[in-house]
Order: structure tokens, then sequence, then C-alpha cells
């Protein structure tokens, strides 16, 4: 048996041209001299494997060949977008890229308590030294790719005992534009002992934006550290994402990731957590709305890789029209981590017969002494539900619309920011076809 | 409950089936070519038609694979150095009563505790007992034959029925499904071929005994089951396999066939071998058995206990093709020392208001591995469709792993599916519970384990369901006390 947690299915070797797509062409293409080792060992990486192909098990149900379709370019300079109607308002240390580049003007991040340092990556002189620690390279052909690009991002450090009270918002924009652009955007997190931050990553596109992004986050959580990270997509109907994160929790340590996924043509995100302290705890809670021909797939793993540590999942999907939407959830239990607890749950409405779900919540246990268990469930309104509003006097589409809204709402519950729930409260109630209808009901205006 | 004294408990189980009969038998040279599968068809008396189909089956399974997936390791299986045919030695023409069998042969069923004569006559069961590689005696023939039922080896059913078995002998299960399937269909030795004609209700339970005897010796059997529109049939089948230190190949294949408004109920008790205390010997359970639906309103039910074998790799499947049909499996697989099992069923949804319920209790002791692997797949067509799984998995001792790999596709609003899975070991409380009412641990332990098994048993056929109930005790005597 295998110790080790993840198992990407890779075939090992040269990946032919397809499985490149242009990536090649925009490699050889990228200027600046800096990074140069660090980018060839990626792109190496990725070349030795290329794009994932449905038949490995990680990839069964979504197709990344479009991503090799498109000759994507990086942006070099600053491209202007109106943010008014897309960044949210908050009181937020704030930094902006547009298609992955720094936009300075818009970005604010002053005034920082003591202890903690942000900034962006280009900034400095170099690459911190968490780049890499828990996705290197050999993690999959994406982060593989997105280190070949590597040389913008975020990154956050807080020091010892230091609660970050206001939120660091990071928005990344995707502009619409004659030209597809990518970006390879990393967000490198470090809380040490006690200290506390939130982070939400927000993706927002103008209308008719075609670009591709490719994300990776890492964290590091020392003993009690708490973060709360929020992941907010909102990408446009052609916009391509994917994106993986992995967070490192020593003993004592909160994480609570928020996923939630209203946009895209084809995302995928993988959110991966390494629990390697005793009391650790990790929540995640994920949301996917998916409409016309979207694409959202969502994997997450937890690994209980010692005693006493705790993990709660939750994920919720609606979809509608020819939408598909795929959930893989994986506890995962080490030999010896006794007293776990692991949940999970995922449920999935679905409101045309067009679009499909794939689910698969897996438990893979090694130790005795624990509780875990998992759920999925895939269905429709319930009837009974509708009727108990409409005998009193809702109309069908009123009650139809708010017992959705209702059913995505649970999972903001767990939302601390107000912004971000509204954000998302508006945007379902605006994805909702037709048929259904809150007019009067709820304010949906921007 | 002390970890150690259980652990010392797991070791000293015994396997009571291990003995091995001494008994003249006609072995093939180990090995595999298209010479040993011509040989094969021979022997049994094939026509042209079922040696091509074989010769098809071998060359599409040179072609394929070893799956990778399953969640379970062993060495390389050689195939190379099996032998795939080993019959008793008739010493006439073969038995044409149970009197003529071999007093010997009998004994070993006798010992296994069935009985052929006693048990098919107090039982009303009638046996279709295979022993290695060819079926040895079919009770109750003449009764089943007056009620229109036909059941027999199924080589006596391709020299007798062959347009049956042209219509239906790999439609369920194509030749080249997958790697192990298409070694079966190109080798396969016996088996049993069930009929059901319209309309008529199997008078009696019918079963197959399986038994692994000669060394060396893979057993490919396969086994056709049909029941015509509005027939019904209840299908028990046993294995079992003598202590060897070498692993031994078990590569089945099952097909049923139901048409409109027709039941099967399909019931496993599986005790191969699994194999000594440290992991050596014990039987490699490879099985495709899957249920075809055809027919509106059909209704096909496994039910499988799961005791034996080294390792398995099974997925009792249902095909729901006709509307308002009904696919249903229930399973108790329990490992313990080295054993590794990954096994689950496959429900696809093809008609409107299809509805599938599954089941599975998993108990895993010792420094054993069980996976649950199963796959619930609602088409855009299957409007209406419901899917209800419960997987609930036991840990006995921490050595052992437990895992739960369920795949859902579902591809229209109309449908309803559910999974619920939960992982834990015996709760100190409920031991408490027991104790504290005079109960010794041993017998607190028994009673909640077959507590945590009774949806399943209570589906099994009365005297399997107490066979089934002693095996799992017997089974677990070692490792919960």
């Amino acid at each position: 048996m295998s110790d080790t947690a993840i198992r990407r299915d890779a075939p090992q070797g040269v990946a032919t041209k397809a499985a490149l797509g242009h990536f090649d062409e925009a490699f050889k293409a990228q200027t600046g001299a800096a990074l140069t080792e660090l980018r060839q060992q990626g792109f190496d990486a990725f070349a030795a494997h290329g794009l994932p192909s449905i038949r490995e098990e990680a990839w069964k149900y979504t197709d990344v060949r479009a991503i090799g379709k498109t000759n994507f370019a990086l942006a070099t300079s600053l491209h202007s977008a109106n943010l008014d109607e897309l960044q949210l308002d908050l009181d937020a240390y704030r930094l902006v890229f547009v298609d992955g580049v720094f936009d300075a003007e818009r970005s604010s991040f002053d005034d920082l308590p003591e202890g903690v340092s942000l900034g962006t990556l280009s900034q400095r002189s170099e690459l911190p030294q968490q780049f890499g620690s828990q996705l290197a390279a050999s993690a999959g052909p994406f982060t593989a790719l997105n280190q070949a690009f590597a040389g913008e991002g975020v990154y956050l450090e807080v020091a010892r005992n230091v609660e970050l009270e206001k939120p660091v918002y990071v928005l990344f924009v995707s502009s619409a534009g004659d030209q597809p652009w990518m970006s390879h955007p990393r967000v490198l997190i470090s809380l040490a002992d006690n200290a506390s931050a939130t982070l939400v990553e927000h993706f927002v596109a103008e209308q008719g934006a075609a670009n591709f992004t490719n994300l990776v986050t890492e964290g590091t959580l020392a003993h009690g550290a708490r973060l709360d990270h929020y992941k907010l997509n909102e990408a446009s109907e052609q916009d391509l994402h994917v994106a993986n994160l992995k967070v490192e929790q020593q003993g004592d340590s909160l994480f609570k990731q928020h996923n939630l996924t209203l946009g895209g043509r084809l995302v995928r995100n993988d959110i991966d957590t390494e629990l390697n302290g005793e009391g650790g705890h990790t929540e995640y809670h994920g949301l996917f709305f998916v409409n016309g021909r979207s694409h959202v797939d969502n994997h997450t793993v937890v690994n209980h890789n010692v005693a006493r540590t705790f993990s709660n999942e939750n994920y919720k999907g609606i979809l509608n029209d020819r939408g598909r939407g795929v959930f893989n959830g994986r506890v995962y239990i080490k030999q010896d981590a006794q007293q776990v607890r692991g949940y999970q749950n995922n449920a999935n409405l679905l409101l045309s017969d067009r679009a499909e779900v794939d689910t698969k919540p897996e438990l893979e246990i090694y130790a005795d002494d624990v509780l875990c268990s998992h759920g999925a469930s895939t269905g429709q309104l319930d009837e009974d539900a509708v009727f108990a509003l409409r005998a009193r006097g809702i109309a069908d589409e009123h009650a139809r619309a708010l017992l959705t809204l209702a059913f995505a709402g649970e999972v903001l519950e767990s939302t601390a920011i107000a912004a971000v729930a509204q954000r998302v409260e508006r945007r379902v109630a605006g994805m909702l076809p037709d048929r259904f209808d809150l007019e009067g009901l709820v304010d949906i205006s921007a | 409950m002390a970890t150690e004294e259980m652990e010392k408990l797991v070791e000293q189980r015994e396997y009571k089936q291990g003995f091995f009969t001494e008994i003249e038998s006609e072995t093939l040279a180990p090995g595999l070519d298209e010479e040993k599968i011509k040989f094969i068809s021979e022997k049994k008396g094939e026509p042209e038609w079922m040696l091509e189909w074989r010769l098809d089956a071998y060359h599409q399974w040179l072609t394929m694979k070893e799956p990778e997936w399953a969640h379970v390791h062993y060495p390389k299986i050689d195939y190379q150095a099996i032998s795939y045919y080993s019959a008793p030695k008739k010493k006439t023409d073969g038995p044409q009563s149970l009197d003529e069998v071999d007093p010997k042969l009998l004994e070993t069923y006798e010992k296994l505790g069935i009985p052929l004569h006693e048990r098919a006559a107090l039982a009303g069961v009638a046996v279709d007992a295979v022993f290695d590689s060819v079926s040895v005696a079919t009770t109750f023939k003449a009764q089943l034959a007056e009620a229109g039922v036909i059941f027999c080896s199924i080589s006596e059913a391709i020299r007798d029925y062959p347009e049956l078995i042209q219509r239906y002998l790999g439609t369920v299960v194509p030749k080249g499904d997958n790697y192990f399937a298409a070694l079966n269909a190109a080798v396969f030795t016996d088996g049993s071929f069930v009929f059901v004609p319209e309309n008529v209700a199997c008078p009696m339970e019918l079963s197959t005994y399986f038994r692994i005897n000669a060394a060396n010796t893979g057993q490919f059997e396969r086994t056709l089951i049909v029941c015509e529109s509005g027939a019904t049939v209840s299908y028990l089948e046993g294995c079992t396999a003598p202590q060897r230190d070498e692993n031994q190949l078990h590569a089945a294949v099952v097909e049923l066939v139901a048409l409109d408004d027709a039941y099967i109920k399909y019931s496993t008790v599986q005790n191969w071998y699994p194999g000594d205390e440290n992991g050596k010997g014990g039987i490699y359970n490879f099985v495709t058995k899957r249920g075809d639906c055809r027919g509106d309103r059909s209704r096909i039910s496994w039910t499988q206990v799961e005791t034996g074998s080294a390792i398995t790799w099974k997925y009792p499947s249902c095909i729901l093709t006709g509307d308002d049909s009904q696919g249903e499996f229930y399973s108790v697989a329990v490992t313990t020392g080295h054993q590794q099992a990954d096994t689950g069923t496959k429900m696809l949804h093809l008609g409107k208001n299809t509805r599938s319920t599954i089941i599975a209790k998993t108990i895993a002791a010792g420094k054993s591995d069980q996976s649950y692997r199963g796959l619930v797949k609602i088409t855009p067509r299957a409007l209406g469709a419901r899917n209800y799984t419960q997987c609930d998995s036991l840990l006995i001792g921490d050595r052992c792993g437990a895992h739960t790999f369920p795949y859902q596709e579902i591809g229209n609003s109309k449908a309803t599916v559910e999974h619920e899975a939960t992982t834990s070991k015996i709760a100190d409380d409920q031991l408490f519970y027991c104790r504290s009412r005079g109960m010794s641990e041993e017998d607190a332990v028994s009673m909640i384990v077959n507590g945590f098994c009774k949806d399943v048993f209570q589906e099994l056929p009365m005297e399997f369901a107490v066979e089934a109930e002693a095996l799992l005790n017997v089974t677990l005597e070692g490792s919960v006390g």
C-alpha cells in the first residue's frame, strides 16, 4: 500500500506536441533573465507530461484540451479595465492585477501593522523561500506550467501573535480584447505561530474576456495560526481557469477555505491540505453554479497525517443548461492517526435535463479509532417544500427561486465577510433560469 | 477491547475448508496458447463456433493489459504457469446419476457441509457441484425438467442447447469486456446454465458449489442465467479451495439476463482460501459478474458474503435497460490477516423510472485492506431514476484499512441519487452496554458485528443466511474474540 497521500497518475516521458499546447512558443518568447533556472525547471516538468488527458484518473471528467488550442500570450503592459462594477466594496488591503500585470495605481496596502509583510512578487529582489515548498513543479502539469512563467503574484507574511484584522483583497481582472492573455500568478501565505489573517482571491472579467488563468496558492500555517481563505470566481463565460491550492497546517491551526465558483467556461480547482500537527482543523466550504456550457471541477483532499485532527467539508452545486459539475473529495487518514474526525458532504441540484454532475466522495482510512462519514446526494428541489410555499400564497416561480437561493445560502452562512456573501447571493439570483423569478422578493440589483 | 488480544486472535483464525482431496485427476500442462484452447474445446466436445468464439476472446486478451487501477497489490501473475484444465479422471464415461459419482468427491462435499444427497432431498435445493474444472453432478434434474427449467453445466448446455447459448452467451459480459473476462472466455471449463421459461417460477432454489482442488490450476467457470418474461429464480453459489502456499487464480464470469417482469436473485457465499497468517498463498478472485435487466419491470438482486480469497476484485453490476427495472446489491465483505479486497457494484440506469439500491458492509481486521468501489450512472434518458447507496465500514485493529471510492455520474434532473458512508470501529459504549448485561466480550462483538450486517443477511435465503452468519463468526473468530 502506498503511503503517498496524493496519487496523480502521471505517465512519464515526453509529451506530444499537442499536449504542450502553444506553451512552448510562449515559453521561448518569455523575457527576463532573473528566474531562468527556476522557470526552465518548471517548463521541463511540464514538457515531460504535457496537459493532462481524460485517461488519467484525476482528469477523468475534465477535458482541458481547450487550454492547448489557443495561443495565449503573456501580458507585458498594463491593460485598462473598468473595475467599478467588478470589484467588491471592502475595507481591505487591496492588490489589483489585470491579466496578470500588477496595477499599482488601483492597489493600496499601506498602513500595514507591524509584523505584517505584504506585496507583489515582482517587487522583490528574489522570490520567497516558500515558493514551491508546497506545490513544486513535480506536483502536477499546471503547477509546473505556473513555475515556467513564474515572476508575479502576492506574498503575505504575518509574524508571531499578530492578528491582521482587515482582509487582504487580491483582485484578478481578465480583460477583453483581440488577443487572448494568460497569467500564472502565485500567492504565498505564511502565518507564524498564533498569527491570523483573511485573504480574498477574487477573479472578475470584462464582458467578452477569453483568457487563461493558472493560479497557484501555497500556504503554511504554524502552530495556532488561523487563515480564512476565500476564492471567489466570477470569470467570464469564455475564461479558462485552473487553480491549485495547498496548505500545510501545524498543531492547533485553523484553516477555513471558501471556494465559490460562479463563472468561467472551464474551471478546475485542486485544494489540498496537509494536517501535520495535532489539533489541526480544516474546513472546506464550496459552492458552484454552472450555466450555459460551462464546466466546473473541484478536487479536494484532506490528509490527516497525525492523530486528533479534524476536517469538515461541505460542497454544493447548482447545475443548469448544459453545465457540468465535478466533485471529487478525498479524506485520507494515515496509519496511527487515531481519534480523527473527518466529515464530507456534497449536494447537487440539477435544474436541467442536459446538465450533468459527476461526484466521487472518497474515504481512504488506515486507522481504526476514527469517525468518518461522507454523503453525496443529487436531485431536484423538494416538491413538498415548493408545495408548502405555494400553500402560503407564494407563486411557483417565486417558490423555486427562493428554495434554490436557500440551497446556496447554506454555504454562505460560514462567510464572515458580508460583501462576499452579498455578491454571491446576487450572482446566484442573477444566474437562475428565467422560469424562476425573484422579482420583488430579493434585491438583486448590483 | 485490548487490541493486542484481538490481533493475537486474528492470527489464530483457521481455514476449515483447507483440506485437499486425493483424487485421480487429469490435468493439462501449465501454459496457454491456441493449442491448449483447442484441447479444452475438444475435451468438452464443443461445436466449431464455440472454439472460434474462444479463440477470438484469446486474441483479444493478448492485446489487453492487466488492470492496475484497483486498490490491491500483488506480484505479477504468470499466466503461463497456470494449468487451465483439471478434471477428476473419469473411470467410465462419466456419472449418469449421483450413485455413480466418485465417492471421494462426494466425501469432499460432505466435509464442506454440502451432502449432495441429503441436503438436496431435505432442503429441496438442486445442486450443481463444480470440482476444479468440471461439473460433477447435478441433482434434481428430472424435477426441474418437469417445470421446464433447464439447469445443467454450461458444457452440457453448449452441446444440448446451442441456440440458447448462442443467443445469450457473451451478451451481458462481452468476450473482450475486460482482461479477466477475456481470459475466462478463452479458457472457461465449466459452470452452470439456468434457463427459466416464460411465466415459470423455478420450483426450488438452485445452487452451485465451486471448489478448486488440484494444485497450480486456475478455475475459470462461466455461469449464464436467463429468465424469460415473468419467470423467477433464486440461485446460490458457494466456493472453497484447499490450503496451499501458492496463489491460485479464479477468474469467473457470471451473466444474468432478465426479460420483462422477470426476477433473478443471485446469492454468493465466497470462502476461497485466504492465505495464511503471513499472507502466503490464497486465491486471487478476479470475477466479472453482471446482470442485464433487459425487460421492463425486471429485477436483479445480488447478495454476496465475501469472507475468503487473498485478493478479491469483484463488481457485480446491473444494467437497468428496461423501464421500471430494478437492481439491488447487498454485500458483506470481511477481510482479516493480509487479505485485500476491492469490491463494489455498478448500476447503469438506462431505462425510465429505474431504481437501484446498494447496501455494502465492510469489515476489515488484522492487516487487511478493503475498498468499496462503485459506480452509479444515470443516463440522460433515465428520467425518474432513483438510487440509494449506503456503505458502512467497520475497522477492527489499527493496522487495517477501509476505503470508499463511489463514482456517481448523473445526467438528468429528474433523477435522485443518494450516497452515505461511514467508517468507525465498534463503539466502546456498545461493547460496554453488552458486557454490563453479562455477555462475554466475544459474544458481544459477534452480536454487534452480526447486527451491523443484518441488512444484508436478511436478503439471503434462509439456510444461506444461517451459513453466512456462522461463516462470519468463524472468520472473525480470531479477530474479535
